[in-house]
């Protein structure tokens, strides 16, 4: 199967850079909606990004605002790359293509050849243990599972930036758990910057190399914690005396930045 | 006359669906042979107050012909030498025209329904005209349509798909428009045109609610059909004219055997496009 292997990245990434450079960037809704007023907001390569606060205070609209489905009313937003992977809140797959079809899309939209969508979708399939899957309709499938399709179908783009709108927010605990170290995995391996949105400041914490604590709407970044802990991340960090006191800190500033 | 938009879904079926489908299941083949017993003993005591409402007419009011028994209807089906050949032809003749004016319906329906669904501006422009279709008796315009097209097949086809357009219109309609706000952002994002965005998400998703709309479009066809033969009898009608004419010759056995085929005709063309549906898109949705 070596023949098919799909094309690797041609260029190497560089470690550093930035990815997502957000200045004084303002979000109006036509409706008068303010939601998000002078955040700044930086993704290096490198780095894995998550954003808690309060529901309803413009996280998802920062999202979008990245990945160009909206326009900020002010500020500027730049992001330095088109391989931009987005993974929404529910998998959002078609109900009526089976997984791998459904890993596929994103390079069928493309109009990428059969073999070549193929290969990327066995590559993705693979990274994200779906394999024996392939031929599953997503009704068949458990949350998770489905997540893990929706991942990997944005893995396909073999993306420079990947945005997470609090994908793993439906799932039971253990399931969660279980994706965020694959997730984790996938970021050392992968190599993209990530911008994750949650509403669980452990997840945050876990996962992230920082995080961006924001204020109640109009959404604000009221403080930014960098995370110590190294990379290939132990699953028992969960239960040091460290993490837990990061935990509380963030829990705190986003309990003051509440009103 | 015109169809009024009919929902078929029972709301047994809604109540079932949410108690989610391994009970679904559960209902509809676990009980095997069972599920249908009830129907059939309805059908049973519906035979039996026949026969009562016909000895009725027959032995009190004299008028047996008005009321027929029904051994005597189902004898019109085999035994006569004239009106049986004439019954399966003419049921051949509605059948004809129920699908001819049904493929149009489909045509013109999803045409319509396309185009409406391209853009906000021209939905507002074109669905009120849908609603206006369905709500025009079919009669008033009856001379209007016997002078333009003549009183023979065209149109009778013309009447069916008038009456069965709708359901195909706004079934469709429907379903284009029910792709969620994140499938479309998915598609929007890889920079998907619109016509792709119609062919790989739009349409597959439609798929379940323009199968609905067929099918109860398949069933006004008949209606059609039948109805079309009443005011177009020229050429090779059908069943309509049958009923007509077996009514005006007292022939009341003729009048309810033509009335059953018919009926038949509508549950069969109802069930066949449900079967189709289900072998279309019941691999991932469930009816
Ligand atoms: N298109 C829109 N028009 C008007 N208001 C909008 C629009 N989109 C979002 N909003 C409003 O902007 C605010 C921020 O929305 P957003 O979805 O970004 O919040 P969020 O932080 O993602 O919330 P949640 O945690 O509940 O997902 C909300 O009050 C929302 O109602
Ligand atoms: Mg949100």
């Amino acid at each position: 199967m070596t023949t098919t292997a799909p094309v690797k990245k041609p260029v190497a990434k560089a470690s550093t850079g930035t990815l997502l450079d957000f200045k004084n960037v303002a979000m109006q809704f036509p409706n008068g909606t303010v939601a998000l007023q002078g955040v700044d907001l930086t993704v290096n390569r490198g780095e894995f990004v998550t954003v808690v606060g309060p529901s309803g205070c413009g996280k998802s609209t920062l999202l979008r605002i990245a990945s160009g489905l909206e326009k900020a009313s002010e500020g500027t937003a730049d992001v330095d790359t088109d391989r931009i992977g987005y993974v929404f809140q529910d998998a959002t797959l078609l109900p009526w293509r089976n997984v791998q079809r459904n890993v596929e899309l994103l390079a069928e939209l493309h109009g990428e050849t059969k073999a070549s969508r193929a290969g990327k979708a066995k590559q993705a399939i693979d990274l994200v243990g779906l394999n024996g899957f392939e031929t599953s309709l997503p009704k068949q499938l458990s949350g998770g599972m489905r997540m893990r399709t929706s991942l990997a179908r944005s893995l396909t783009l073999e993306p420079e930036l990947f945005l997470f709108d609090e994908p793993f927010g439906a799932l039971d605990e253990i399931t969660r758990e279980r994706l965020n170290d694959e997730l984790l995995k996938l970021f050392t391996e992968q190599q993209f910057a990530g911008l994750f949105i949650t509403h669980s400041v452990s997840e945050a914490v876990y996962l992230s190399t920082k995080v961006v604590v924001m204020s109640g709407r109009p959404g604000r970044v009221v403080d930014t914690f960098d995370v110590p802990f190294p990379m290939p991340r132990d699953p028992d960090i969960r239960f040091t005396a460290e993490f837990a006191e990061l935990v509380g800190e963030v829990s705190h500033a986003l309990r003051e930045g509440h009103h | 006359m015109s169809g009024a938009e009919t929902v078929i879904t029972s709301p047994r079926d809604v109540a079932i669906e949410r108690r989610g489908e391994r009970q679904r299941r559960a209902y509809s083949r676990g009980r095997g042979p069972l599920i249908w017993m009830p129907p059939v003993i309805v059908f049973l005591i519906l035979i039996g107050i026949w026969y009562l409402v016909a000895l009725y007419y027959d032995k009190i009011q004299g008028l047996g012909f008005l009321v027929p028994y029904p051994h005597l209807v189902l004898k019109e089906f085999f035994n006569d030498q004239y009106f049986s050949p004439q019954l399966w032809q003419d049921l051949l003749n509605s059948t004809e025209v129920a699908l001819t004016g049904l493929a149009f319906a489909i045509v013109i329906g999803v045409l319509w329904a396309t185009l409406m669904s391209t853009a906000k501006w021209l939905e507002r422009s074109l669905y009120p005209y849908a609603v206006i279709l369905q709500c025009i008796p079919i009669l008033a315009l009856v001379p209007l349509i016997g002078i333009l097209f003549g009183y023979e097949f065209p149109s009778r086809v013309i009447v069916t798909t008038m009456i069965a357009l709708f359901p195909m219109v706004s079934n469709t309609l429907f379903g284009l428009l029910a792709a969620d706000r994140s499938q479309r952002e998915l598609f929007q994002l890889q920079g998907a045109s619109k016509l792709t965005t119609l062919v790989k998400l739009q349409f597959p998703g439609a798929m379940p609610s323009i199968f609905l709309g067929l099918r109860n479009a398949a069933g006004l066809s008949v209606i059609g059909a039948i109805v079309g033969d009443q005011f177009f009898q020229r050429g090779n009608p059908g069943l309509g004219v049958l009923i007509q004419v077996t009514t005006s010759r007292a022939n009341g056995a003729g009048t309810f055997a033509a009335i059953i085929i018919a009926s038949l005709l509508g549950i069969v063309v109802f069930l066949l496009f449900g079967w189709i549906a289900r072998l279309v898109v019941g691999k991932w949705y469930e009816f």
